[in-house]
């Protein structure tokens, strides 16, 4: 029933009743003044926290209200993708092994010192083999002198043939590793800021991941093929020795490979291979380039991508295409041939093209990675999670749903079943999940579905708390004391018991918090904030209403 | 308004043996479950793999959606109705990492549409690849790990009132799982030593509240892990999580319940333990029904209108709150009698 008793009471009376109970009325004015003054700083506590609360909020309801972020969501709800990537840092090795082979075979070759082999052997290692004292010595000299780097494994020499095998020294290697998996994180962020997403998440996960989260991006597929693309841009000369399909089925030159040129006709939707039997080594990478965009052929009215290199590059350029006029260059990206044009002149200026059936924007995705540049080793997908829009906002809607039904039931439920008590316990409620936005909001912590499943958990649990006092309240006036006695004794009692019942749920929280990934970190987030904000919202707020009734409304008889 | 009248008495402690039966029964039917099914089911945030949801415009039949993904290669893939039938949504789960690209999701829409007739939007897409599903594996069994030890440590200070026990407890189960970890032993391995290690001291220091509470956590998990294999769902993150959250949940009850027991033994002395127990019961029975029920209320309200995403995991707290509720006044309290019946001492 409701029966909260309005009573004006005098002092005379309240004196009355304090003698009534035993008490003297001296102490009664004392305890009043006591009550009071504590009453006052956990007052100007809760309707501090509630201002700030409500303040970090209005964003999210009404943006632009004034410049703080919305709450942040997970890219379970608002759509989105999250990869992890490996760096092969590995084939970084590789190549600086393979690049130190051929710098090795160039230097050889223009002192005039002949060997009878340089490879790269096991991956990472290079073997050399050497006939003659002289070659012998020479090569001696060149590797003291300019490979310093370089450890030797094994030396065995059989009367005129030196077999010596080499890689680099631990540290070296570590190095180079470390710097691919940087320079890897520095290029996928460079393309991607360049693709042009909101609040990317690009960082490094242990020695060779990388962690990539991209909230909001719709056309996933496209977002992975810029990130994972190596992009290595080389030029190579044809080997137009042997046709391409002769060399097919008879075998490749030595020095030579074939590579293909994938196309897919835009009308029928075939896709064509067509292999260029092409000589290995490039002659000039993308390292050299300082620009790429997207132009339209003004004759064929298609995209194509234009490049721009540095002055050593431009002069690379201007040799290869003076040495080997009439001849054709393929333009190979990733080991695919992009175009194989004939050398019609010499280039200088270091401008190219890159031509190939592009759609618009292919051709923005390729001048993307080219001026982001390539990756030093390719990257190898570990993880992938995509959430599509439509899902995030399915979720969402479900999500609130379910915590507006649960929520409105637990409201219901306090105020049937302890009347006025309970309708106190839904304000200190619905401050809580005020409180459990706004901390989200200030602190911008994710919030995911599970998050707002640790909402609608928190909610039946912050309840507890006040269940709690409210069954301690009722077996001290059952015990005959008065309501201001047993609210006293209520809270007091219960107060242990409340903060320890949910520390076990807190330690869950934290420990989840500490070793959960996205959505579950995020419902440990909101699980320990609900947990801290309902002892709060419980033991302060709610109490503050009570002290309220007793000390200034002077109700008589609870209503519980 | 009252639930349960004052003054109630039911003789919990009585009833003691059927409610052994129910429990070592479910227990039994878990094991059973898990040993028939090989093991809990894991899903691809440990075994690896790829999930793909799909969402029709129209109704279409589980099997067409089969034909249309053999014809992409994936004829090894489950597919499952997920959420609400009317929202045509399916859950196609392969056991191997699928590096998914323009091409792929291309052709998968195309090869759907040829086999069902229907347009498939394609909603979610998650792939794990084994050496990511380790990872997770580790910090899902360090996450256990850590909260049963925290919790050890908690409970049995708690309980007992004996912080420098706890230490030594502390002390004690960090120093066998470092002495264990030297032999590079798996880590779920480590987690059964450890919890065997926790009721050994709790056994050997008479920690009997600790120990009671700790029997009656065990007994949850087990029940909850045995669901699960039972309805055939499978273990994710998510479940973790919310087997962690129901540990640290059920605690609450058993925390109450324990500290009136302790209250009651001073007040009558003289009573014999079973009564004092039963009495602790029925005082704080309504308050434990009261708390379990409006957090029951909220979890059913999240099962049902939360959508399939997460279904699994309110199922787990619904599971797991209710067992929980259920062990801390049928398992906990006549665990502790048992104990004290046995040793003849009251404390």
């Amino acid at each position: 029933m409701f029966s909260i008793t309005l009573c004006p009471s005098t002092p005379l009376t309240r004196r009355v009743q304090g003698a009534r109970s035993g008490h003297k009325p001296a102490e009664v004015l004392n305890e009043r003044n006591r009550s009071l003054k504590l009453f006052s700083w956990k007052l100007i506590l809760s309707v501090a926290v509630i201002i700030a609360a409500t303040i970090y909020i209005l964003p999210t309801i009404n943006p632009g209200i004034w410049p703080h972020k919305k709450i942040n969501l997970g890219l379970d709800l608002q759509g989105g993708m999250h990869l992890v990537l490996e760096v092969e840092t590995e084939k970084a090795v590789e190549s600086t092994i393979e690049r130190i082979s051929n710098d090795l075979k160039g230097i050889l070759r223009t002192k005039h010192i002949s060997f009878a082999a340089i490879e790269r052997t096991e991956e990472t290692k290079i073997s050399v083999a050497l006939q003659g004292q002289e070659n012998i010595d020479g090569f001696e000299k060149i590797l003291d002198k300019e490979f310093r780097e370089l450890r030797i494994l094994s030396r065995t020499r059989d009367n005129d043939l030196l077999k010596i095998s080499m890689d680099l020294p631990d540290e070296a290697t570590d190095s180079i590793k470390k710097l691919a998996a940087a320079q890897a994180l520095e290029t996928i962020r460079n393309r991607i800021d360049q693709f042009g997403v909101s609040e990317p998440d690009i960082r490094m996960q242990g020695e060779n991941r990388i962690l990539i989260q991209l909230p909001g991006v719709t056309d996933t597929q496209r977002a992975k093929e810029l990130i994972g693309k190596t992009a290595l841009l080389e030029f190579k000369l044809l080997d137009e020795s042997r046709e391409p399909e002769l060399a097919l089925s008879e075998g490749v030159p030595p020095g030579s490979e074939i590579l293909y040129e994938i196309r897919e006709d835009a009308q029928t939707k075939r896709v064509v291979k067509r292999p260029y039997l092409v000589k290995k080594g490039a002659l000039l990478t993308g390292s050299y380039l300082t620009d790429a965009s997207v132009q339209i052929d003004s004759q064929y009215n298609e995209p194509y991508v234009s490049i721009d290199f540095d002055k050593k590059g431009a002069r690379i350029f201007e040799n290869i295409t003076e040495e080997n006029v009439k001849k054709r260059l393929a333009i190979v990206l990733d080991n695919k041939v992009y175009s194989a044009p004939v050398i019609q002149e010499k280039i200088s200026g270091g401008h190219a093209r890159i031509t190939g059936s592009f759609t618009t924007e292919d051709a923005r995705d390729l001048a993307i990675i080219l001026r982001a540049g390539a990756l030093p080793a390719p990257v190898k997908m570990l993880e992938e999670r995509t959430v599509g829009p439509s899902l995030g906002t399915d979720s969402i809607n479900k999500g609130l749903l379910s915590m507006w039904v649960g929520g409105l039931l637990v409201l219901l439920f306090m105020a049937f079943y302890y009347k006025w008590s309970g309708v106190v316990a839904d304000i200190a409620l619905m401050f809580n999940i005020v409180i459990i936005a706004g901390t989200l909001a200030a602190f911008q912590a994710t919030l995911t579905l599970p998050g707002i499943a640790g909402i609608i958990l928190t909610i039946g649990m912050a309840v507890d708390a006040n269940v709690l006092v409210f069954e301690r309240i009722r077996e001290e006036m059952f015990l005959g004391k008065t309501p201001r006695a047993a609210i006293d004794a209520g809270y007091e009692r219960a107060t242990l018991t409340i903060l320890d019942s949910n520390i076990t749920t807190l330690i869950a929280g934290l420990v989840l918090f500490q070793f959960g990934t996205g959505p579950v970190k995020g419902f440990a987030v909101t699980l320990s904030i609900g947990i801290i904000s309902s002892v709060f919202t419980v033991l302060v707020m709610s109490r503050i209403i009570f002290d309220y009734f007793l000390y200034y409304r002077k109700i008589k008889k609870l209503s519980l | 308004m009252e639930l349960i009248k004052r003054g109630i008495n039911i003789d919990f402690i009585g009833k003691r043996y059927i409610a052994f039966a129910i429990s070592g029964l479910l227990i039994i039917i878990s094991i059973l479950s898990l040993i028939v099914r090989g093991g809990p089911q894991y899903g691809i945030d440990f075994a690896g793999g790829t999930l793909i949801q799909l969402k029709f415009k129209t109704p279409v039949e589980i099997g067409k959606i089969k034909t249309g993904l053999s014809a992409m290669n994936l004829s090894n893939s489950s597919v499952q109705i997920f959420g609400d039938e009317e929202e045509n949504e399916f859950l196609v789960r392969t056991n191997a990492p699928v590096t998914t690209n323009k091409e792929f999701s291309q052709s998968l829409e195309e090869a759907l549409i040829t086999a069902t007739g229907n347009g498939a939007e394609i909603r979610r897409i998650e792939m794990v690849g084994p050496q990511v599903g380790k990872d997770l594996q580790g910090k899902a069994l360090f996450a256990i790990f850590y909260s049963l030890l925290f919790i050890a440590i908690y409970i049995s200070g708690r309980f007992e009132f004996k912080w420098m026990l706890s230490g030594l407890t502390a002390a004690v189960l960090m120093g066998s799982v470092y002495f264990l970890s030297l032999f590079k032993i798996n880590l779920a391995v480590l987690i059964a030593a450890a919890l065997l290690v926790t009721f050994a001291i709790f056994w050997q220091l008479n920690l009997k509240y600790a120990m009671a509470a700790i029997v009656a956590l065990a007994h949850d998990v087990m029940i909850t892990v045995g669901m699960f294999s039972i309805f055939d769902k499978e273990f994710s993150l998510p479940i973790v999580a919310a087997i962690l959250t129901i540990i640290g949940y059920s605690l609450n009850d058993t925390i109450i319940i324990f500290d009136r027991i302790r209250e009651n033994l001073k007040k009558h002395t003289k009573s014999p333990l079973a009564f004092v127990i039963n009495r602790s019961v029925n005082e704080t029975l309504s308050r434990t029904i009261l708390t379990s029920g409006t957090t029951l209320l909220v979890v059913i309200a999240l099962f049902i209108l939360g959508g399939g995403i997460i279904h699994d995991f309110a199922f787990a707290l619904l599971v797991g709150i209710t067992v929980g509720t259920y062990s801390t006044v049928y398992v906990a309290s006549p665990i502790l009698n048992a104990w004290q019946g046995k040793t003849k001492k009251r404390r």
